[in-house]
């Protein structure tokens, strides 16, 4: 017995019965930048009217960002200034590193290598990231026929010229570098026999240059950074995040940590700090389904921000344009890119292609909602979810037989689990958030803007990728700017003493806030999101420290 | 609407009954009875290991495993996470190790007692051969114990049900990271690369591109030739 509705059964017919001419036929053809243009205003999410508003207050005060971002930043600390006694602190480190990701692990390895005293703090495991998540790959100009100049060059065209150049310089001329890290750390990727390294086609990539570890790639990345931050004993404290960050002045000298299991809070005095707390899919932009981490609420963002860096993109977020739509169970997590990668058809109702597989993110996920709700071209599934059909035997027809299970196990495994054989039949999908475009903003070394002693890796930064990230991009950018950071924060922490451990600026902050008398008074970071039924949740009630 | 539907099981969490819309993956239905995870939810989409759940069924003795963010409900299911299990991680220096069967038995000598019962096989919710990669770690066959275990995501099952206390999933990436770091032969093209970028080949390539304008960028963007699928 199908797992899929009769209806969509005859959806399926009709993709069947296209198939072979589609294999026959020639991509179509990339869209121009006026239809591009067009097509964007019309039905990506990002240009939805009555989704976003001005900031009140802070750094960024006046720029637009969605509501449930907002949200975070008009809010109060967890930790109450005018009561909290700091003391004695917990930790004295010369580097301490928020978040135990990709970025991360990064940082402190490389800060740990140069004979740095690190701390590592984490909100879950360290490993439990979205790094973890990453299935198709990661970027590096690594063959003679591509460059880091033609690297840039896909990367400031994908972020629509927008990107910050001096970022996309490093991105792309330390990307060898990265692979080559994590090459000698022997982290499995794929490779032919003879040690070169297999790499494909991502949307927008103008050669092939996306590196894979079969479509666990994040995942064997995080695996082996946190073997080696085992190894290397570098200290660290799990489902402890950081709750403030301490300063004095303009510098940041430290921060709070708050265990959630004990409800105990630590300080750490560090010469400096590295935030690398990741991305804010888990807050749920426009109520859309997420690929992310459920630690992805943003709490990067607002730890600078209210210690005064400013933010930005953060109007624009990358709606993944493959989530699973169906079924029910698995909405809107990720199906990889990588299965465009390799030939996979996206098909309509009727059972034709309607764009070029590998436009950009933002292209296809316009694409295919301008697909179902502009053209009523979508398929619907019993729960009125609507969705598009991504040929996946298309693969195993054109590739050979076999290659889904070996290129896409953790995929196949997946759909198999629900009784779905995508080598057989087609899944469908439809755009989930994804990944967060902005963030608060850097230089190339990391380092945050207008706070001293503080450095911002990996999702939690804006401006690399300006307003659309490239697939593998990501994975790539974690590393760099991890690895920048550490070794920078290192290099500033050699000359520097240990600073005044004050929360000024949250007092400062909370006058702004309180200047603005809010209906309803909000709190953040908000550490953990809440799937109890609505009854059950005791919202808006957190732990005031 | 599965409650107006009907279509509703009782479910026991650590003993505890509750009743939760049948559709629902573990993970959810706990959620939907009221829990807040800390421990036990990391990525929800089966790729970290976090959720490791056993459950029993009713008139069944066996002990089954899953992740709780991939496994549905059933009638009657008895559930229980194990969020965190307690297995040696050995320390090592990656680059003075050598890929054999000894420098994996020293740091777990437990591997030698592996009895071949296939209980971690049976325990896994990523449906790998653990067993089969453990005997071949002891062999010394270091690329076939990385290529076995390349799936595992370190949830920790196969080490809670061994009865000699071998901690696999940690002699897997081991494994893989051996074999990766001395069998895999390194990348010409990356070190040559590697090089290019020491001597400055790029810089001022890039140092063009980084004064353009949009324009020209564009127009750079549109033109540029496209590598074959």
């Amino acid at each position: 017995m199908s797992a899929y509705s009769p209806k969509m059964l005859e959806s399926i017919k009709r993709l069947e019965g296209t198939r072979q001419e589609r294999i026959k036929m020639e991509p179509l053809p990339l869209i121009g930048p006026e239809e591009k243009t067009k097509l964007l205003e019309e039905f990506h999410p990002d240009y939805k009217k009555g989704t976003q508003r001005e900031i009140k207050i802070g750094p960024s005060k006046g720029e637009k960002t969605p509501y449930e971002i907002a949200d975070i930043f008009e809010a109060y600390s967890l930790i109450n200034p005018d009561n909290f006694e700091i003391g004695e602190p917990d930790y004295d480190v010369d580097v301490l590193v928020v978040g135990g990701g990709g970025a991360g692990c990064a940082a402190a390895l490389v800060a740990q290598e140069s004979g740095a005293s690190v701390l590592l703090s984490t909100k879950l495991r360290i490993g439990d990231a979205n790094t973890n998540m990453a299935q198709g790959g990661i970027q590096a100009a690594d063959k003679s026929h591509d460059s880091p100049a033609i690297h840039y060059l896909d990367v400031i065209g994908g972020g629509r010229f927008t990107n910050d150049p001096s970022l996309v310089r490093a991105l792309t001329i330390d990307a060898p570098g990265v692979i080559k890290w994590l090459e000698d750390l022997g982290m499995m990727f794929d490779k032919e026999p003879d040690g070169t390294l297999v790499e494909i086609h991502g949307g927008g990539t103008s050669r092939k240059r996306m590196h894979s570890a079969r479509d666990y790639s994040g995942g064997e990345i995080m695996k082996t950074l946190r073997d080696e931050v085992f190894n290397k004993k570098i200290p660290f404290v799990e489902f402890s995040p950081v709750v403030e960050l301490l300063t004095s002045g303009d510098t940041c000298t430290g921060a709070v940590l708050y265990n959630m299991e004990t409800s105990e809070t630590l300080i750490v005095r560090a010469k400096t700090t590295i935030i690398a707390a990741g991305g804010s899919g888990r807050l749920h932009v426009q109520g859309f389904p997420t690929s992310n981490h459920y630690g992805a609420t943003g709490d990067g963002l607002i730890l600078a921000y209210r210690a005064g860096v400013p933010f930005v993109f953060m109007d624009t977020i990358q709606y993944h344009p493959t989530g699973a739509a169906y079924p029910e169970q698995i909405l809107g997590l990720l199906v990889t890119e990588k299965v465009r990668g390799l030939g996979a058809h996206l098909v309509n109702n009727e059972g034709n292609r309607y764009i070029y597989e590998l436009e950009t993110r933002d292209v296809n996920a316009a694409g295919i909602i301008r697909e179902c709700l502009g053209r009523k071209r979508g398929v619907e599934t019993p729960s009125g979810q609507q969705g598009i059909w991504l040929d996946s035997p298309v693969i195993d027809i054109t590739q050979g037989a076999g290659t889904i299970q070996k290129a896409l196990p953790a995929m196949f495994r997946q759909y198999m689990n629900f009784g779905i054989d995508m080598t057989k039949e087609p899944i469908l999908i439809y755009p989930t958030q994804h990944y967060q475009n902005g963030g608060v903003k850097i230089d190339e070394n990391g380092l945050a803007d207008g706070v001293k002693n503080l450095y911002i890796a990996g999702e939690s930064a804006g401006g690399i990728h300006g307003r659309n990230r490239l697939m593998g991009n990501s994975l790539l950018d974690i590393l760099v700017f991890g690895k920048r950071a550490g070794i920078h924060a290192i290099e500033v922490s050699r000359n520097i003493e240990h600073g005044a451990l004050t929360l000024d600026h949250v007092k400062k902050y909370h006058k702004e806030l309180d200047g603005l008398k809010m209906e309803e008074k909000r709190y953040s970071p908000k550490l953990l999101p809440d799937y109890r039924q609505p009854e059950l949740r005791k919202d808006p009630e957190p732990i005031i420290i | 609407m599965a409650e107006e539907n009907g279509d509703m099981v009782d479910i026991y969490i650590m003993g505890k009954k509750y009743r939760v819309p049948n559709a629902l993956t573990i993970m959810k239905a706990l959620e939907y009875a009221g829990y807040v995870y800390v421990r036990g939810c990391g990525c929800r989409g089966g790729f970290c290991g976090a959720c490791a759940t056993v459950y029993r069924l009713p008139g069944d003795y066996k002990l089954h495993v899953a992740l709780a963010c991939q496994e549905v409900v059933q009638e009657g299911m008895a559930v229980a996470h194990i969020p965190f299990y307690p297995a040696n991680k050995e320390l090592y220096d990656i680059d003075k190790l050598k890929p054999n069967a000894e420098s994996i038995l020293k740091l777990y000598p437990t591997v030698y007692r592996c009895v071949s019962c296939n209980t971690c096989t049976k325990a896994c919710p990523q449906e790998i051969q653990v067993m089969d990669y453990v005997q071949a770690a002891l062999r010394g066959d270091i690329a076939k114990a990385a290529d076995i275990s390349f799936a595992c995501i370190m949830c920790g099952l196969c080490a809670s049900r061994c009865p000699a206390e071998i901690p696999q999933f940690n002699v897997g990436i081991l494994a893989r990271r051996l074999y990766s770091r001395h069998i895999a032969p390194p990348a010409q093209h990356l070190a040559d690369r590697m090089q290019e970028v020491e001597e400055g080949k790029f810089e001022e390539e890039i140092d063009k591109l980084m004064k353009m304008n949009k324009d020209e960028l564009q127009e750079l963007y549109t033109k540029r030739d496209m590598e074959p699928k």
